[in-house]
């Protein structure tokens, strides 16, 4: 059986590429992209422990974020689409009227 | 496998406010569609919803009453933040009126977004686990991306909308990983299951549970602004629609602050040595950064942003305190804070112009003589802001200084001391420009009925929590 740490570390590593993903690049969707990443490799952890401590809260929790996410995505893309209407580019950068 | 409860778990009546509210908000979707341009019926049943889910908060009489496997409560704290929220979202409707006839948002979702906006705060104030707290900040948090962003056709709303969600996304992250950590190194989502975990010494590996609650308190520092995780909040206070941004800075704020006191109290009491040093770090920089920031603001609601975060400063100190005092001191300092904020921005309503305009400082000059009892009153709210006698702003960091000098965290509250000085420099020099400058244009004011409503009850709110505090104390010391 693999040992809980393997899917900890899994999961911190993704956690982590979401990290510096959202720090780094500079594409809103991309960023978006990441931060779904992040939000994914929580899901690992969750399921691991849940596994681990023979419970079944932690995928009862793994189903909520999953619910979350899928409501902040609509959200997002409903935001980042009517910012193109308005400006045609999704560069974080060239969105700068107020100071960031 | 524990088997699954019997239904008496379930107990609907203590979720009343938070169905009530529901019935309501989806009512005011469908009243909507049939009532065309004229929004005065929505707004009448969006209020009427709001009284009736604060009166079914009163439903319990018993408490702390559990519910739902202990994953909801009813107690003393709840129902008072049911109080503050439902009287919050109700004086942001109500200022919403005026605004969105000028900017032309004609869109009745902004009401029903509101009102399950309150939803998601009731849920935050009353969860004691932590999937429950994490499903409201996401509730709420969702609500204001969209009504942060909801002038559409505004490159500065969108521009807010956009910051709040990807930086608030980002936040969500760091809290559920903090979440999950705390779940896999205690077993449990449960507040009190946690807290019994960590007493019995029943920790699966400590340093994974203490990188969780430093994750907690970077993912709550995100949702409550507080410095340095703050970068968002000017931003967005200045991008979204000036009710929304009066909404924003009261509520949520102050359901983030309700969650984030149940989880360190509750669940974390035995590691209070390690987070406590954690949030007076957090509490100071706070502070100091919300008050320089607002030094050279010149926006006035981009000033109101950074000094909301000072005023995070001074609540955590509350929080880091965390006796019977602080707990009635947060809850006072809320309410007071309640009244000042839709006092200031209702007066930043009636002064601005179509289009998000006439928000700088400079176009308050001259407001002294040409309008004396609104700028009377716009000095007031300032001042309490500040936190002089006699307005609620003093007796509330009054409680929350003396339940911090009570725990002898005498250096914390010289620094809070100190920067609440400073603030008087940023909060005087609007009052400078009302009185003592020339108008530079000619100064117009729709001084609609309903504003000058909300702002009338603010006032007297914020005198009469000054002058007799005492009722609401006793209310909150419970």
């Amino acid at each position: 059986m693999v040992p809980l740490s393997h899917y900890l570390l899994l999961s911190a590593a993704l956690f982590m590429i979401g990290v510096v993903g959202v720090l780094v690049r500079r594409n809103a969707i991309v960023v978006f992209m990441s931060i779904e990443i992040m939000l994914n490799a929580v899901n690992i952890s969750l399921i691991a422990f849940d596994k681990y401590l023979n419970q079944h809260d932690g995928q009862v929790f793994s189903f909520m974020v999953m619910c979350v996410a899928a409501a902040e995505v609509s959200v997002g893309l409903a935001i980042i689409i009517s910012m193109f209407r308005n400006k045609p580019t999704v560069n974080l950068d060239e969105f700068n009227i107020m100071k960031w | 496998m524990e088997p699954i409860n019997a239904p008496e778990s379930i107990d609907l009546i203590s979720l009343a406010p938070v169905l009530v509210l529901s019935v309501f908000a989806m009512a005011v979707l469908v009243l909507d569609l049939f009532a065309g341009k004229n929004k005065a019926l929505v707004v009448f049943v969006s209020i009427t919803g709001l009284f009736l889910s604060g009166v079914s908060a009163l439903a319990k009489y018993k408490l702390p009453v559990y519910s739902f496997n202990d994953s909801y409560v009813v107690d003393h704290l709840s129902v008072f933040f049911i109080f503050l929220f439902t009287l919050s979202s109700a004086l942001a409707i109500l200022l919403s009126i005026e605004y969105n006839r000028r900017e032309g948002i004609r869109m009745g979702e902004y009401y029903s977004l509101i009102l399950f906006c309150t939803i998601g705060m009731i849920l935050l104030a009353s969860s004691t686990d932590l999937i429950m707290i994490f499903l409201g900040i996401e509730i709420v948090s969702i609500c204001l991306y969209v009504l942060a962003g909801i002038r559409r056709r505004d490159l500065k709303s969108n521009e807010s909308a956009l910051k709040y969600f990807l930086l608030g996304a980002f936040a969500t992250g760091f809290l559920l990983y903090g979440m999950a950590l705390v779940y896999g190194t205690t077993g449990s989502t449960n507040l009190m299951k946690i807290a019994t975990a960590i007493h019995e010494g029943n920790v699966n590996s400590m340093p994974l549970l203490l990188l969780g609650v430093v994750l907690l308190v970077v993912g709550f520092g995100f949702k409550v602004s507080s410095a340095p995780f703050h970068m968002w909040t000017p931003d967005v206070y200045q991008g979204a629609p000036t009710p929304v941004t009066a909404f924003m800075a009261v509520g949520p704020k102050a359901a983030a602050f309700a969650a984030l006191f149940r989880v360190f109290t509750q669940s974390l009491p035995e590691l209070d040595s390690t987070w406590e040093m954690v949030l007076i770090v957090v509490a100071v920089l706070t502070m100091v950064v919300g008050n320089l920031g607002a030094i050279m603001q010149t926006n006035v609601k981009r000033l109101l942003a950074f000094s909301s975060v000072s005023h995070v400063g001074y609540i955590l100190m509350a929080v880091i305190a965390k006796n019977s005092i602080a707990t009635a001191s947060l809850l006072f300092y809320m309410l007071a804070y309640a009244f000042m904020i839709f006092g200031v921005f209702g007066i930043i309503i009636m002064m601005g112009r179509e289009g998000e305009e006439n928000l700088e400082i400079e176009n308050y000059a001259g407001l002294g003589y040409k309008h004396p009892l609104l700028a009377l009153s716009m000095t007031a709210f300032l001042l309490s802001l500040g936190g002089l006698p006699p307005f609620a702003g003093f007796v509330a960091k009054f409680y929350i200084f003396s339940a911090a000098l009570k725990e002898g965290l005498l250096a914390l509250v010289v620094i809070a001391v100190l920067n609440s000085a400073i603030s008087f420099y940023y909060y005087l020099k609007i009052i400078v420009f009302m009185y003592m400058k020339e108008p530079q244009q000619e100064i117009r004011v729709s001084l609609s009925p309903i504003t000058l409503f909300v702002v009338t009850v603010s006032l007297i709110a914020t005198i009469q929590l000054g002058i007799f505090p005492d009722p609401i104390i006793a209310l909150a010391q419970n």
